[in-house]
């Protein structure tokens, strides 16, 4: 790399549009997996709060999928997905999503506080409006500080299956290291971390108008 | 061809039995570089997570630190190490050591600082110094978080360790990366199935000393 500077301007200030492009399938892979995650979360969630036998097993089976080395899941979907398709990438990242958002929806149900409960029951509200109005807003502070992981290791694991043909802005990665020319790297890593960033703050904003009562507490989760 | 066939192809050539492309080679290969980051980020992060936790400074930015190295995606600081240091165990040892580290700074300084404040004035109420409550109340009490960090830390730097063969390194990576630039199906599951068993076992590892490596005292109050 002798003389090579770290970053070539110009290369960015022509690229711009291909750099966006990257970028908006990059928020595609990474991020729709995360809902995927949410939507799964929640039911079974649901499921474990009402049957607590289900939980231990879930969560055990879910810590071994956290374990699982993102490249070898990639690896071991290709043959059912085939090569260079958005499935291959976005089954595992749904899986770590929901590996990370079951515990903290969870426990974020379980946080009602008994009285709480007890006292919606007592105004009258059947099983499913209390956990309408009562249990999920209550959730909320958990379920946000669940996603903020789920959401930022999505974004940055994401970039690994550009080894398998699918990682927006992991291409640049691969691109710059073939080319021994380290502009797309840089420009890459700005990009994913810009990316996770933004993410971050859409959830922080967020929590402030799903649950303005959680800013004051102290925060929750992890 | 399927899954078994592929497997059994894989496990039985004789490539896999002897030599540097042996299944122990590589195994070793892996866990030997696994070991160096893992040994290097604990030297690094523990102690200073250690003291940071005890005088309960810095907490904050230790907290923002690491939602912030979350962040930054793992194939992009291999690729870019490698072209500013060249191939080595140097250039991927960096990244690999930015991964784990800042998982054991917080696990140590949150692991020190939830030790129960009565606890803490108890030991200096009977004379301890400084130090000594450090090292005979506090680390104690952050064992399981330390334990669950280097856990975490272990099992990411299993599974990234796997996206360093495609700088050149050798590790189980190998088969993953060779197999797919080669488009040779079973040495990839091969790879991958390995490195999966070895995360696995990591984890498994992990709960065993948990379960037996604690103080009597910590044991029950999980």
């Amino acid at each position: 790399m002798d003389g090579e500077p770290l970053v070539r301007w110009n290369w960015i200030h022509d690229h711009l549009g291909y750099l966006w492009g990257l970028l908006r399938d990059h928020a595609v892979i990474s991020l729709v997996p995360v809902l995927f995650g949410l939507a799964l979360a929640l039911p079974l969630g649901l499921l474990c709060t009402r049957f607590p036998r289900l939980y231990q097993p879930l969560a055990a089976v879910f810590n071994v999928v956290y374990a699982l080395p993102s490249l070898a899941v990639f690896v071991v979907l290709i043959p059912y997905t085939g090569l260079a398709t958005q499935a291959t990438v976005m089954i595992p990242l749904t899986c770590y999503a929901l590996a990370v958002l079951l515990p903290t929806t969870v426990d974020g149900l379980r946080a009602v506080p008994e009285p709480v409960r007890q006292a919606a029951t007592a105004l009258g509200y059947g099983p499913w409006r209390r956990l309408a109005a009562v249990e999920l807003p209550s959730a909320v502070p958990y379920l946000v500080a669940g996603l903020r992981v789920a959401a930022v290791s999505s974004i940055s694991l994401a970039s690994v299956g550009a080894l398998v043909g699918r990682g927006g802005l992991g291409y640049l990665f691969i691109d710059g290291f073939q080319r021994t020319f380290p502009t797309p790297i840089v420009a890459g890593i700005v990009l994913v971390a810009l990316l996770a960033l933004v993410t971050d703050a859409v959830l922080l904003l967020a929590r402030r108008l799903l649950a303005p009562w959680a800013v004051r507490e102290k925060a929750v989760g992890r | 061809m399927n899954w078994g066939g592929w497997l059994s192809k894989f496990f039985t050539d004789p490539d896999r039995l002897h030599g540097p492309d042996s299944i122990v080679h590589r195994v070793t290969e892996h866990l030997v570089l696994c070991g160096e980051a893992l040994g290097l980020a604990f030297l690094i992060a523990v102690p200073l997570g250690l003291l940071l936790g005890y005088t309960g400074r810095a907490a904050a930015l230790v907290t923002a630190l690491t939602g912030a190295a979350r962040a930054l995606p793992t194939l992009g600081l291999v690729t870019l190490s490698v072209l500013v240091a060249g191939v080595g165990d140097t250039a991927v040892l960096v990244p690999l050591v930015a991964l784990a580290a800042p998982v054991l700074l917080v696990a140590a300084c949150e692991g020190v600082r939830g030790t129960d404040p009565d606890l803490r004035d108890a030991a200096r109420g009977i004379g301890l110094t400084h130090p000594q409550v450090l090292w005979q109340v506090c680390v104690p009490w952050a064992l399981p978080a330390l334990l669950a960090g280097l856990r975490t830390a272990t099992v990411q730097v299993i599974a990234t360790a796997t996206v360093a063969a495609y700088v050149g390194l050798g590790g189980l990576g190998r088969y993953v990366v060779d197999g797919l630039a080669t488009q040779d199906f079973p040495q990839t599951i091969g790879g991958a199935l390995l490195v999966v068993l070895l995360a696995v076992a990591a984890q498994l590892f992990f709960a065993a000393l948990s379960r037996f490596a604690l103080p009597a005292g910590l044991r029950q109050r999980r």
